[in-house]
Parts: structure tokens; C-alpha cells; sequence
């Protein structure tokens, strides 16, 4: 009897709707994003069957399933979505598992963070893109220089983050903390970590949102294959249809990757973050 | 576990004498003595800033004060002003940080478990903090500082941010809890109502710097309504020595 007493006080996040409401509103949610999607593709079609731009500049819809079909059998497409994500991956692992726990520690430490925040800012505030000619100067071509790039866009910002996450910390839970006798690595791993752990997900996400656009301008000028590099060859050999079909396969995986990581936002230990 | 047999003999628990405190020029406390004594519901009533969360932190001994003796007798826990489960945690295991020192992981649950069926919480064991009410909230906070072998609880007007009502089912469910796990308690408020319905003794503070202006004893048992004729009469000594009382406020 208390439990169903107590359930008729828990505050409820959704707003009432009927059943059936909430039912389109779903379909909607698919069907608008679609649409649009096919007004923007017809809108592309028209422009390029009524050579409103020159076919050079241009390619047809028709065009791009073509050179897609073609790049997909040739094995070039799998190769350069592989050789890019590799990158990507390893520069965000090393960023991430270095830099967040650089933000924790000067999350804790005032003085450190005093002594640190300029000179991280200065380098945050620096476009990734400056160091290409470090990258290949110090790393010729190849994964390496897209790696470094990659580390340089991203460690940054999640230093940053993962700092200013830290150091707003209610006090009161290292009060509660220090009432339960947690201390050093169990106070970093049982409190400072979870409490700030909803915004380091915010963060990744954003630094990831940032490594994938810089993938592409790193593989132009350091590599032999990948996205970005089969973007720049496209554009050499004159065939922008093969360069639009990996803009979007860029995008779509950009997007998908991204889906993904929402799914850590879902973590039931987290959602405190995200909902109040 | 609970083998603290020896210490329950001891009569009093917390003993301060002629404590001072200062925050660098300003005077907050001055000249405190004050004795708690075992299983006593001890109640300070002051206006905001008079010093009462200093007096506790100096009690719980997490701040040394600038002159005077402290001692204390057992194992203290403390109810915060503000929210201080941990969001990331959930009933079951804020309630379980009590617990950390208890080895065996199968006693651990049963006093949790037991724990959550005392605060009527069936069935919430695996929600968050912030699925739950404040009222709820609350409630977990108790079952948190009674879980395990803690002597004397301190408690920083812990109801103070919720509604009337729930602040009325709080007082209640707080005198059944104090019933079935024997504490004693140092509960701060600025609730003269919740002072009188609750406390073994009353202790009114003067403003800054702080000193005892009054001590009250109310006899009453336990459980009181706020209508009850002894709390009624202690409000009114309380609200007398606040200079609240229509009979004292001469001019606005
Ligand atoms: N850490 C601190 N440093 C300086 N002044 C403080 C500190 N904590 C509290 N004070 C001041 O001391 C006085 C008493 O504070 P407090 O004990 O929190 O009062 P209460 O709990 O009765 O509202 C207030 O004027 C407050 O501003
Ligand atoms: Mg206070």
C-alpha cells in the first residue's frame, strides 16, 4: 500500500497526451525529416536537368548513384570509410584518455588551473588546421599526421570541459564524501567522476563532432587514402559526382556515430544530467 | 556488528565549553556550553545567520573553533541544508555509503533492505534521487544517517525546503523512525512550530554572535500535533523570547 501511495507522488517528466497523439506525433517525426530530404533532392535534380549550372559544376542525383554504385564495387569506398574511422578513432581515444584526466586533476587543484588555463585556452582557440605543416613535417604521410591533428582539435576543449565540470562540483557531496570516508582514488572514481561524468559525455560528443570535420582536411593533405583524401582526388580528376557521393557518405556516418554515442546519454546513472 | 554496547553507557554525548568562534572580523559564536545527552532530542532555534550551521560543523568537528572545548561521544552523521544524495547513486546505494565498513555484502542488503521497507519506500530501491519527490527525498536522507551503528545525528533544517504539508508528514515520520532506531538528535531549524513538536529541550539563540538566550524543556510525549496544548504553550514562550509574540511587538 505505500509503494502504490508513494507512486502517486512521483513527479512525472512527460505531459499528458492521448495514446493515439503520441502515436503520430512519432510517425510525424519520421515522415517530416523525409520529406524534406525528397524536396531537397527533387530541388537538386531540377536544377541540374534544367542546366541551371554547367554539368562540370554540377553532377545529377543520377550521376552520384552511379559513381557510388562504382566506388562500393571497386572496394575503394569500404577501404577509406575503414582507413578514416581508424584515425578518427585513435586520436579521440588518446585525446579522451589523456585529457580527461588532466581536466580532472586541474579541476581539483586551483593553482594548477590558474597556471594552465591560458595557455590551454591559447591552444583551444588555435585551428587544428594550423598545424598541418607540423603534421607532416614531423610525421610525413600516412595515419600519423591525421592522428596528431585529430588529438591537437580535440584535447583541448575536453581538457577544458572536463576542468570547468570539475571545478563546479556542488560541495556538498565532497562534504557527504569526506562524511562517508571517501578518500583519494575512491573520491576521484565514486565522486568527482560521476558527478561530472554527465557533461564529459556532453563534451565527447562535441569533440567528436569536431575530429569528424577535421578528418576530411587532414587526409587532403597528409594521406594516401580516406575519406577526405577521396574528396581531394575527386576534385583532381574532375569528378564531383564521386566527390558528392562521399560527401554524403561523410555526413550519414558523422550522424550515425553520433547516434551512437547519444546512447551513453541513456545510461541510467547519468540521466540525473541531463533532466534537471 | 552493532557490538557498541559499552559506548551506549555513555550519558552524555556532546559537550561544548565556552566555545567562540569567529570567520576572520566576524563574531559568530561566543562563550557556548552546552551538553547533549544520550538519546536526547536536542532542538536550536535562531534566526538565519545567527551562526546555527557553524555550531554544527563545530559539533560534527569538521571545523575547529577558535576557543573552547569540544568532545564527542560516538559516531556522528548529518542531514544537510541542501540536497545531498547523490544523484548518481541510487536509493539502494545512497543508503548503502552508511554501510562502506560492513565486509559482509549479504548483511549490507538486509539493513538496506530493511532500511527502505521502514521508510516505505518498497519498490524505489532502484530509482534515482531525482525520479522521487522531495518528500521522498527526504525520507532516503533518514534512512541514510539511521543504516548502520551512528550514535548521534545532526540535522540542518532538513525540512526546510519542502511544502507545509509534507514538512507536517515529515515531522511525523521522523518521531516513528527516532522510535523504532533510538538517536540523539541536534536538529537545527527556524521552524518554531517544528522546534516545539519535536524537541526534548529547546535551545533559542540570540543573534550574532550567537549565545543561548533561553532553554526550554518540553516533557510531552511523543508524537505531538502542532494543536497539542504543550506545543501550542511552547511556541508561545518561543515566539516571546524572538520578541515575535503580539504581546512583545509593541510598534511596528
Ligand atoms: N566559511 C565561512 N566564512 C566566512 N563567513 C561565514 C562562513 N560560514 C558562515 N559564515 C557567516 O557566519 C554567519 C553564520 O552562518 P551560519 O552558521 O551558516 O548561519 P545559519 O546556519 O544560522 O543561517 C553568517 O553571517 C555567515 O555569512
Ligand atoms: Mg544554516
Amino acid at each position: 500500500m505505500a509503494g502504490t501511495m508513494s507512486s502517486a507522488t512521483l513527479p512525472k517528466k512527460t505531459t499528458v497526451q492521448s495514446a493515439t497523439a503520441k502515436k503520430s506525433n512519432r510517425a510525424l517525426s519520421y515522415v517530416l525529416p523525409v520529406a524534406v530530404l525528397l524536396f531537397f533532392v527533387l530541388g537538386w535534380w531540377l536544377i541540374s536537368h534544367f542546366n541551371l549550372f554547367p554539368a562540370y559544376a554540377l553532377p545529377t542525383p543520377a550521376d552520384v548513384v552511379k559513381s557510388f554504385g562504382e566506388e562500393i564495387t571497386s572496394g575503394r569506398l569500404y577501404n577509406d570509410v575503414i582507413a578514416s574511422l581508424w584515425r578518427v578513432a585513435v586520436g579521440f581515444i588518446l585525446s579522451a584518455g589523456l585529457g580527461i584526466p588532466l581536466g580532472l586533476w586541474l579541476g581539483q587543484h586551483l593553482h594548477a588551473r590558474q597556471a594552465f588555463l591560458p595557455m590551454l585556452n591559447f591552444f583551444r582557440f588555435l585551428s587544428p588546421l594550423a598545424w598541418i605543416p607540423f603534421a607532416i613535417l614531423w610525421f610525413h604521410i600516412g595515419d600519423k599526421p591525421a592522428i596528431f591533428l585529430i588529438f591537437m582539435a580535440t584535447f583541448f576543449p575536453l581538457v577544458i570541459a572536463t576542468m570547468s565540470a570539475v571545478s563546479t562540483i556542488p560541495a556538498i557531496y565532497f562534504r557527504v564524501a569526506h562524511d562517508y570516508k571517501y578518500k583519494g582514488a575512491e573520491l576521484l572514481t565514486k565522486v568527482t567522476f560521476p558527478a561530472v561524468l554527465p557533461q564529459i559525455i556532453t563534451s565527447l560528443r562535441v569533440s567528436y563532432g569536431i575530429s569528424w570535420v577535421v578528418i576530411v582536411a587532414a587526409e587532403m593533405v597528409g594521406c594516401q587514402d580516406g575519406l577526405g583524401y577521396g574528396i581531394w582526388e575527386a576534385r583532381n580528376g574532375l569528378r564531383l559526382d564521386s566527390a558528392v557521393c562521399y560527401m554524403v557518405v561523410i555526413g550519414v556516418l558523422g550522424m550515425l556515430i553520433d547516434r551512437l554515442l547519444i546512447q551513453f546519454t541513456k545510461l541510467p546513472n547519468v540521466r540525473w544530467g541531463y533532466e534537471r | 556488528m552493532y557490538a557498541g554496547v559499552m559506548k551506549d553507557n555513555v550519558t552524555t554525548r556532546l559537550i561544548l565549553e565556552n566555545v567562540s568562534h569567529d570567520y576572520g572580523s566576524l563574531a559568530v559564536l561566543r562563550n557556548l556550553n552546552l551538553a547533549v545527552m544520550h538519546g536526547e532530542f536536542l532542538v536550536l532555534v535562531g534566526p538565519s545567520g545567527c551562526g546555527k550551521t557553524t555550531l554544527l560543523n563545530i559539533l560534527s568537528g569538521y571545523i575547529k573553533p577558535v576557543s573552547g572545548n569540544v568532545q564527542i561521544n560516538g559516531i556522528i552523521r548529518t542531514v544537510y541544508q541542501q540536497d545531498g544524495l547523490f544523484p548518481w547513486l541510487t536509493v539502494a546505494e545512497n543508503i548503502s555509503m552508511s554501510l562502506r565498513d560492513v565486509k559482509d555484502k549479504s548483511l549490507r542488503e538486509k539493513e538496506v533492505k530493511e532500511l527502505i521497507a521502514l521508510i516505505h519506500l518498497e519498490g524505489f530501491e532502484n530509482h534515482y534521487p531525482h525520479q522521487l519527490s522531495g518528500g521522498m527525498r527526504q525520507r532516503v536522507e533518514l534512512a541514510r544517517v539511521l543504516a548502520g551503528d551512528s550514535d548521534i545525528l545532526l540535522m540542518d533544517e532538513p525540512f526546510s525546503a519542502l511544502d507545509y504539508q509534507t514538512r507536517l508528514r515529515m515531522r511525523y515520520e521522523l518521531v516513528r523512525l527516532l522510535s523504532k532506531r533510538k538517536r540523539t538528535v541536534v536538529f537545527v531549524t527556524h521552524d518554531i512550530e517544528e522546534a516545539a513538536q519535536l524537541a526534548d529541550r529547546v535551545l533559542v539563540l540570540a543573534d550574532r554572535p550567537a549565545h543561548i538566550s533561553k532553554e526550554l524543556k518540553i516533557e510531552a510525549a511523543r508524537p505531538r500535533n502542532p494543536t497539542d496544548d504543550a506545543v501550542i504553550e511552547a511556541t508561545k514562550t518561543i515566539l516571546g523570547e524572538l520578541g515575535l509574540h503580539s504581546s512583545v511587538i509593541k510598534e511596528l
